[in-house]
């Protein structure tokens, strides 16, 4: 039985995976552009700690000869709100399949691997966009940057955030069948990655276990490259920030795509 | 050359044989019934045949392409309406088909050519522009259809399509389907719980149980060999009354979720 031979594979249109690439991304893009209401409530949360720690630590900041709180902890805060819209995006997967959508794509005859990076990138893109909302708002609230030219390099610096931290959630939520594991993760790994990363305090003089951890998480990289790049005070080389950011994203967009490759609907 | 050609198919999950040495064929451009009781086998045997699972053992060829070895051709030669909806809801009607011939690999023109009479077709022309989540039940499966036959496939699977639609829509669908096998010979590969619609519209029936194909023919060669007066019938007599569990599956999860969402 040699069907196969009588049906050429170059049936299959070229360009497959810039295909699916395209327009996962395009489809994150069309989702973001509808949610106003998500958009909105997405602010609350960096505004009320932007509001609480920044007003409430200022005078305890500054009376410890650290300076304007509010230009520490801005950069902190874009970066959370970046991460935190990345791994929802990421875990939008759990969504996709709980709805079916994602049974669509998993029989389209493009490679699993172009799904899983259009995805990457529309969510990635998303947190960016979300990010730089922030920014303005860190703005209105009297954060300054160093040095504008630079902005644009920080910009960089959050797409890193946000392509490991999509990444991060599409790996996780290829795992998990339903939402009971999502708020799992959100407790157990997106708070502390959070909480323990520099977004809120200085890393130098902290206790020899904190520093351990603070420095095997990969958030506290992002920020310190955020903050270098918009207040001009970091703790590690912007090299290393970058350099481990990039290998961490490398590192968590392969398995997310390993991961993405075998799901069975 | 047959449509679907099936040998020895098997799925085993740990110790669960679903799908046992199944075997059979569907000739080009022929309607054809995949029937079985709950938990049967039947959904294994179809995300098989679609790429969404890999066989444990046997060879599968949909239209000549074997979809282990040549997804992607084998994905380009069908369609498929899954039994839960793949609509993206926040997406319009016109949007969701857009995305689909892209991922098809259709040419613009040709995709908007399509997109324009299938909408058509199945009577959406007029919403296009409306996001999904504010259509019934019908008109998302009624876009499904459409979208499962916008990369012009030669077969088109429907994992119980009527599920759940009223009569009227029921009778609408099959309307457009029929039309379909008529004018372009598209084969049609279906599962349903209704006896009397796979009496009706299908040349050829299979009936699926335990994971082992227990009949296949006509509805009226199955009828004679049981000497039952309809399919229905003929479908008790080959599969027996118990009545069988089943796992809450996707469609009962999604239930759930809507009817916590809407409250």
């Amino acid at each position: 039985m040699e069907m196969t031979a009588t049906m050429p594979a170059a049936v299959v249109p070229r360009g497959a995976g810039g295909r699916a690439v395209w327009v996962m991304w395009l489809r994150q893009m069309k989702r973001f552009s509808r949610s106003r209401t998500r958009i909105f409530a997405s602010i609350a949360q960096p505004l009320l700690f932007l509001l609480a720690f920044g007003f409430g630590f200022g005078a305890v900041f500054r009376q410890a000869g650290q300076g304007d709180y509010i230009q520490f902890l801005a950069p902190g805060i874009i970066a959370m709100s970046i991460m935190f819209t990345a791994v929802f995006s990421g875990m939008e997967v759990i969504w996709d399949r709980q709805f079916g959508f994602l049974k669509e794509t998993l029989v389209a005859p493009v490679p699993r691997t172009g799904i899983m990076l259009g995805r990457t990138l529309g969510g990635a893109t998303v947190a960016v966009l979300q990010g730089l909302l922030v920014l303005v708002i860190t703005l209105v609230v009297g954060f300054r940057p160093d040095n504008w030219a630079l902005v644009p390099v920080a910009v960089l610096a959050m797409a890193l955030i946000a392509v490991m931290f999509t990444a991060f959630g599409t790996a996780m939520a290829v795992r998990l069948r339903d939402m009971q594991g999502f708020q799992l993760i959100i407790n157990f790994l997106v708070m502390p990655i959070f909480f323990l990363s520099g977004a809120l305090f200085p890393l130098s003089g902290l206790p020899d276990v904190m520093s351990w951890i603070v420095a095997v998480n990969p958030l506290t990289y992002g920020i310190d490259a955020v903050r270098g790049l918009l207040i001009g005070t970091s703790h590690y080389s912007l090299w290393l920030d970058f350099a481990v950011m990039l290998v961490v994203a490398g590192g968590l967009v392969a398995i997310g795509a390993a991961l993405f490759r075998k799901i069975e609907a | 050359m047959n449509s679907i050609e099936v040998t020895g198919l098997a799925k085993s999950f740990g110790e669960i044989k679903a799908v046992d040495d199944v075997t059979f064929s569907v000739g080009e451009g022929e309607i054809f019934a995949f029937l079985g009781p709950n938990g049967a086998g039947k959904s294994t045997t179809i995300k098989m045949l679609t790429t969404l699972l890999q066989p444990t053992a046997g060879t599968i060829r949909i239209q000549g392409h074997d979809p282990v070895t040549h997804a992607d051709a084998a994905r380009l030669a069908f369609g498929i309406v899954f039994q839960d909806p793949s609509l993206d809801d926040e997406l319009t009607a016109w949007e969701n088909l857009e995305l689909h011939g892209i991922l098809y690999g259709m040419a613009r023109k040709l995709r908007r050519e399509r997109i324009d009479m299938l909408l058509d077709f199945v009577e959406l022309s007029d919403r296009r522009n409306s996001q999904v989540k504010t259509f019934s039940g019908g008109m998302r499966r009624r876009l499904e259809i459409a979208r499962g036959l916008l990369h012009l496939p030669r077969i088109i699977f429907l994992d119980e399509p009527t599920l759940g639609l009223d009569p009227q829509t029921r009778n609408h669908m099959w309307s457009y389907l029929k039309q379909l096998n008529d004018r372009d010979r598209t084969t049609v590969f279906f599962s349903t719980h209704y006896m009397d619609e796979a009496e009706r519209m299908a040349q050829r029936v299979a009936v699926i149980d335990h994971g082992k194909i227990i009949a296949t023919g006509s509805p009226a060669e199955l009828k004679a060999q049981t000497e039952t007066a309809s399919l229905e019938e003929a479908f008790l007599a080959l599969t027996g009354h118990t009545i069988r569990a089943e796992e809450a599956g996707a469609t009962d999860r999604m239930r759930m979720v809507m009817a916590a969402r809407r409250r």
